[in-house]
């Protein structure tokens, strides 16, 4: 998974990977050279005495060292570029589409997982390309380099080789079989310290007034025990890789001085060529050392390219049809035969509902708790797609229309007002970023916000904390009114959304809202009737069925349901 | 969700930091180990037995090449005579360099290897290698298990300092920044100690002891090998100094990316609905940009410290090779004790490359660790008495009295002023008015969330101030204007006032708020997972579900605030039954927009603009035609006409 990832993410850079390697090469060659020098320093001067070569030869060392040096400043740099480009596009990539998931898919991961994801596993990838792309070029090129030379210095002696080399590999290869497991259900365990403080962050308010601190602070610390243990483990086993690959190495070269030693004597082997042998093994290590620190991070990087790859590859369960359709927005909406089950579960939520909404029409739907009100409207902008039957905008089927325009004639506003991070100004203009500040307050107060706005501190621009928490319930909700009414678009969805207003607010809304939307397609979810008395059509859901459609006087005639909530609002006498 | 001022603040570069703040970072982490100072200690020890196994291996293997090298050479002079007739012998014959070469070797001309001696010095090195590893083993055990623990303690304590910072601080910061903090930085921090103080420590001791190994062999050469220490050292300085403000940037950016994530994932819906997508990217391509520079910064600056450093050691194992080579030539050294010390200058370039990278790679830890401790030193709320010698006021039915109270959310715009009433035991008062009135500030006040700014607050006679918080909320049961289901099961959810709850009790409430029927249709019952955000429920079933929930805890004083906005009516006036069973006895405050919801009350208030412009029963404030009769009217304006 990780080298998928990294294959194709690593593309775009080839040309600076291969510099990169050229670099690395050059670098590790010179690196290989200086022992042979070394040696020769030792053989041409140190034994026959001749100081010149030495300090000839010690000057061609210093040079080579320099440009070793040279090539290694240049290779980190363009490791830095490159993996952290890579880690950013990987970011980027997530992001992006993420953006392009429904919220089925969204709430499949759990957005503290999608978090995760999106920074802390990129990081892992990350820091491991960075090690990688610096060392994992040197580290084989400085063994085989090491090999070669080792075996050029004495043929027999690097038999002993192919015992440490397979030894090694062999234990290297269990630890990481052993570990990436452990490091799977770590990366999990992050996302589970995620989700319980982001929890505790949003449900802040219900955890004091339920005076749970201490419950919260358990289930935290569960996680948090929990994270802990698999780290310790991991750890543990990390303990002994580096121990156990220095022994190996150190026992090779007793075991070289004790075969080399006994070929020296027998007059097989100069002895220059056993410290050279000696020197590359020394070199063999260190670039085995520089291995195993790469290969401590490619268990948790491969589990991390895993659950990145899962996001990337997740097809979004919504998509755009390959040859959209873009019919003209008349702002009609027409739901035939429209059946639906959220996924994962049997029961419809809508069953057979058949319905149209017209522009210039304001239509109404009531319904009890979990009738499926706001299942319905979320059907238009296609946030589900209908198990059976269709939902047509604007004359066409949604499945049928690319989903950036079938959005860009709809506004909603939604049961529970969210309210981002900024300013007023930044949310009213979420839709539309060129809209001037007359449109802003116009929409304001349509919306019956003005007032409240133009007496915050800083008016348009007054803060807006993240979700809408610094102002009142109604005040949200109203914002999140003026926000849909700033896009102007040719249906507006309210979900239910005057239900934190008081009555007067609401029917002076309503009031300003109808001439604002004099020719739009207005479909309204409400429980109260004062609310929708006034709809031209009101369409009375129950448990997920239409039962009943027509103005409020056609209803309160025919529609029991109907009676029923209205009786509970306004009394018998309200039925006349 | 453009650039706010909020975001703004914070994707802004931080006041610069000084080299005091890093080291007062550093000595605050320090101090988080001292509970493990004992491991750390006998980590320590083990750390330098294994370092003085593995230092002295080389110098064991070198004695088995000078028992090699006096062995070749004695096997070239002729057998039969002494060293001195050996020596005389070559220097009659010109070869005055050879004599002085091997005179200090003691050799037995003709004599060959030794191979049983090099056979038993072997066998030492083999042990004493073994014995290294075992010990570095152990102490790179102790250490996974001290920075386990260790930033384990860290993670609990930022979560304990969740619950004692006030309500303002998670408003006005970014969700997905505090838990940027939480995971990225202390994960970050984990990484760079546990690699990096393990491998400090041995780098540390490895060049201690590979320092006294060389001085014992030659003073000289050891005084070439010492220069590259300070060398180093100014090299690892000079580039910590500017990678640290890269690495600071990198986990701050990290952070601001981190909250945008997460509030772009909490409004999905929203971004894809408005079109927001292409802009939201944008945004995102943006910040993601700024993370890139400032990690390709940090992770440069931190790469060549490695190179530089190798550089000064690579220059200084030719010096070495070439001093070396020479006093080897005019018989000052061994060759073997030469090999031995180009051995060990490798060796000890090593931990110095380690040692600055490390500092480097701490730099990026202390970053992190940096945003830990500023989330940590936020301020709290205010202390409040440790031990109230109160009597906890938990009898049924608390009198509830406001004397003046004063409070603003921001000092430059007054909200409630002079606020006073008093609610005897067992009243229902209905709070009404237009929104933004201030009506749930006046719970938020009731409930301790904020601290008031002037006034008192008493429940049964006592102040506030003399209660822990923890008791002032204990005596209340309620629903929050804004409904919050957490992941878990319906059962969970709902006994969570009153975990302790048994099965039927916890049916008997939800039967109450008349959820019970819609729970009996899922496929698991009360076993039902609700999801990350509760998104598997409808609203008004979630609101119902904290109705239950408010039922259930069961607390003398309950606190209604828009509970049952929406909820439909029909359900709503059968819970309306229930909530009047449940408020015999007990004081209640209910707020609600739909007048019908309250008519029970004892008392309506009728507030505005955070003040009480009316107060009565329902037939007296219709009859005086003011702002509630406005309000009352206006619901029916519609039947009317
Ligand atoms: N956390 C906050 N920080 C700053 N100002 C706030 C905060 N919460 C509320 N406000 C402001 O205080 C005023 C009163 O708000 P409050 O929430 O008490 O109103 P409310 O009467 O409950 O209204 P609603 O009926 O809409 O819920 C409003 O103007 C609001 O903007
Ligand atoms: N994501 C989901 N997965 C599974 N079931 C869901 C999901 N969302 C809603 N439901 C169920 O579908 C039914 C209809 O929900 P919906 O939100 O449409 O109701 P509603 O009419 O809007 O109710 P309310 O008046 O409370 O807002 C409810 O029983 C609810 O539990
Ligand atoms: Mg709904
Ligand atoms: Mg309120």
């Amino acid at each position: 998974m990780l080298t998928r990832l990294l294959r194709t993410h690593l593309r775009p850079y080839r040309a600076q990977v291969l510099l990169l390697s050229v670099l690395l090469i050059a670098q590790t060659v010179g690196n290989l050279y200086l022992p042979n020098l070394n040696a020769d320093i030792i053989n041409g001067g140190v034994v026959t005495g001749n100081l010149h070569y030495i300090i000839r030869t010690g000057a061609w060392m210093i040079l080579l060292t320099l440009a070793i040096g040279l090539f290694a400043v240049i290779a980190v740099y363009w490791a830095s570029r490159v993996s952290m480009a890579t880690g950013a596009d990987l970011r980027h990539a997530v992001f992006t589409r993420v953006q392009s998931f429904s919220a089925r898919d969204v709430n499949h991961f759990g957005t503290a997982s999608l978090i995760t994801r999106n920074t802390n596993d990129i990081q892992q990838i990350q820091i491991f390309l960075q090690m990688a792309l610096t060392m994992m070029v040197i580290a084989p090129i400085m063994s085989v380099g090491g090999i070669v030379m080792a075996i050029h210095e004495g043929a027999k002696l690097s038999l002993l080789l192919l015992v440490s080399i397979p030894v090694m590999t062999t234990f290297i290869g269990v630890v990481m079989v052993r570990v990436i497991p452990l490091f799977r259900s770590m990366q999990a365990k992050i996302d589970r310290i995620n989700q319980v403080l982001r929890e505790q962050i949003t449900g802040v308010r219900v955890i004091r007034a339920f005076v749970r601190n201490e419950a919260e602070a358990d289930r935290f610390e569960r996680a948090n025990a929990d994270l802990t243990d698999t780290a310790l483990r991991v750890n543990r086993i990390f303990a002994l890789t580096m121990p156990i690959m220095m022994m190996i190495l150190n026992l090779s070269s007793v075991a070289v001085l004790w075969f080399g030693g006994r070929f020296v004597s027998e007059g097989s082997m100069p002895i220059g060529n056993l410290t050279a042998f000696l020197t590359y093994i020394l070199q063999i290590l260190t670039s085995v050392m520089m291995a195993v620190m790469v290969t401590i991070l490619v268990p948790r990087a491969a589990a991390s390219a895993e659950r990145i790859a899962e996001v990337l590859d997740t097809v979004p369960s919504i998509s755009d049809p390959a040859a959209p359709l873009t019919p003209t927005p008349t702002g009609s909406v027409r739901l035939s035969g429209v059946s639906f089950a959220y996924p994962g579960s049997e029961r419809p939520v809508l069953d057979e509902v058949t319905v149209d909404f017209e522009p210039g029409v304001t239509s109404a739907i009531i319904g009890g708790t979990g009738s499926g009100k706001t299942t319905l409207v979320a059907l238009i902008p296609r946030l589900f797609d209908v198990t059976a039957g269709a939902v047509e905008v604007h004359g066409v089927d949604v499945r049928e229309q690319s989903q950036e325009s079938l959005w860009s004639s709809i506004g909603l506003v939604p049961q529970t007002a969210y309210l981002f991070s900024g300013t007023i100004a930044s949310n009213l203009r979420f839709a539309r970023p060129d809209a001037t500040d007359a449109e802003l307050w116009r929409a304001l107060e349509v919306a019956q916000a003005r007032d409240f706005v133009a007496t915050m501190p800083g008016g348009l621009d007054a803060p807006i904390d993240q979700g809408g928490t610094n102002v009142s319930g109604g005040q949200r909700q109203r914002l999140a009114i003026a926000r849909a009414l700033v896009k102007r678009p040719r249906i507006y969805l309210f979900d239910d959304c005057f239900s934190a207003l008081d009555a007067a607010t609401d029917s002076r809304l309503r009031e300003a809202l109808r001439e604002q939307t004099a020719d739009a397609t207005v479909i309204i979810v409400a429980q109260r009737v004062s609310t929708i008395m006034h709809a031209d059509r009101v369409v009375v859901l129950d448990d997920g069925r239409v039962v009943g459609v027509g103005t409020h006087d056609e209803l309160v005639e025919s529609c029991e349901s109907y009676r029923e909530i209205v009786t509970s609002q306004l009394g018998e006498g309200a039925l006349k | 969700m453009t650039m706010g001022p909020m975001r703004a603040m914070h994707g802004a570069a931080a006041p610069p930091r000084t080299s005091k703040d890093v080291r007062s970072t550093l000595r605050r982490l320090l101090r988080r180990l001292r509970p493990e100072r004992w491991r750390l200690l006998g980590a320590l020890v083990l750390g330098v037995t294994s370092v003085a196994f593995m230092v002295s291996g080389p110098q064991i293997l070198g004695n088995a090449t000078n028992v090699l090298f006096d062995g070749i050479i004695a096997k070239r002079l002729p057998a039969g005579y002494t060293m001195a007739q050996t020596l005389h012998y070559l220097r009659s014959h010109g070869h005055a360099q050879t004599a002085a070469m091997i005179a200090g070797l003691h050799l037995t001309p003709g004599a060959g290897v030794n191979i049983t001696r090099m056979g038993v010095i072997l066998g030492v090195a083999a042990l004493v290698y073994l014995g290294g590893a075992g010990f570095s083993y152990l102490q790179g055990f102790t250490m996974a298990g001290v920075t386990q623990r260790t930033m384990s303690g860290l993670r609990r304590e930022v979560e304990a300092k969740m619950s004692r910072l006030p309500l303002r601080y998670f408003d006005s910061h970014p969700h997905g920044d505090v838990l940027s903090r939480v995971t990225n930085d202390i994960d970050n921090l984990t990484t760079t100690i546990q690699q990096g103080l393990s491998q400090l420590l041995t780098s540390f001791l490895t060049i201690i002891g590979v320092l006294s190994m060389m001085l014992w062999i030659s003073p000289l050469l050891a005084v070439v090998a010492i220069v590259t220490i300070p060398l180093a050292f100014v090299i690892t300085f000079v580039i910590a100094r500017r990678s640290q403000v890269q690495f600071a940037a990198q986990w701050r950016q990290t952070g601001t990316l981190n909250g945008l994530v997460e509030e772009t994932h909490s409004g999905h819906e929203l971004v894809q609905v408005f079109g927001r997508r292409e802009a939201t990217i944008d945004e995102f391509n943006d910040q993601n940009h700024r993370l890139y520079r400032s990690s390709f910064r940090a992770q440069f600056l931190s790469g060549i410290v490695q190179p530089s450093v190798q550089f000064i050691s690579n220059v200084n194992y030719v010096v070495i090779a070439v001093v070396g080579g020479y006093r080897v030539a005019t018989g000052l050294l061994s060759l073997g004790a030469v090999t031995a010390f180009i051995q060990y200058s490798r060796q000890f370039t090593m931990p110095i490359m380690q040692i600055a990278g490390q500092m480097n790679l701490l730099q990026s830890g202390l970053a992190s660790a940096e945003r830990v401790f500023e989330f940590l030193d936020a301020d709290e709320e205010s202390p409040e008495v440790l031990t109230s010698n109160v009597a906890p006021p938990h009898e049924r039915g608390g009198r509830v009295t406001l004397e003046h109270v004063s409070f603003r959310y921001e000092p430059e715009h007054p909200l409630i002023d002079d606020f006073s009433l008093d609610v005897a035991p067992g009243e229902t008062v209905a709070l009404v008015g237009p929104t933004g009135a201030g009506k749930t500030t006046v719970v938020n006040l009731l409930v301790r969330f904020y601290e008031i700014d002037g006034g008192r607050i008493l429940l049964n006679g006592v102040d506030y101030r003399d209660l822990r918080r923890d008791e002032v909320r204990r005596a209340f049961g309620m629903v929050l204007q804004d409904t919050w289901v957490f992941a878990g099961t319906i059962r969970d959810n709902i006994a969570y006032g009153r975990p302790e709850a048994s099965d039927d009790e916890v049916i008997e409430a939800a039967r109450a708020a008349h959820v019970d029927n819609f729970v009996r249709t899922l496929p698991d019952g009360y076993d039902t997972l609700l999801d990350d955000e509760a998104s598997n429920l409808s609203s008004g079933q979630k609101q119902l579900l904290t109705i239950a929930r408010a039922f259930l805890a069961d607390q003398s004083v309950l606190i209604l605030d828009e509970a049952t906005s929406n909820v439909d009516t029909r359900t709503e006036v059968l819970i309306q039954e229930a909530m009047a069973r449940l408020r015999e006895g007990r004081t209640s405050f209910v707020i609600a927009h739909r007048l019908s919801t309250i008519r029970h009350a004892n008392v309506i208030l009728v507030m505005d603009h955070g003040r009480i412009v009316e107060q009565g029963g329902h037939d007296e404030l219709m009859a005086n035609q003011g702002l509630y009769y406005t309000l009352y009217n206006s619901q029916f304006a519609g039947a009317t006409t």
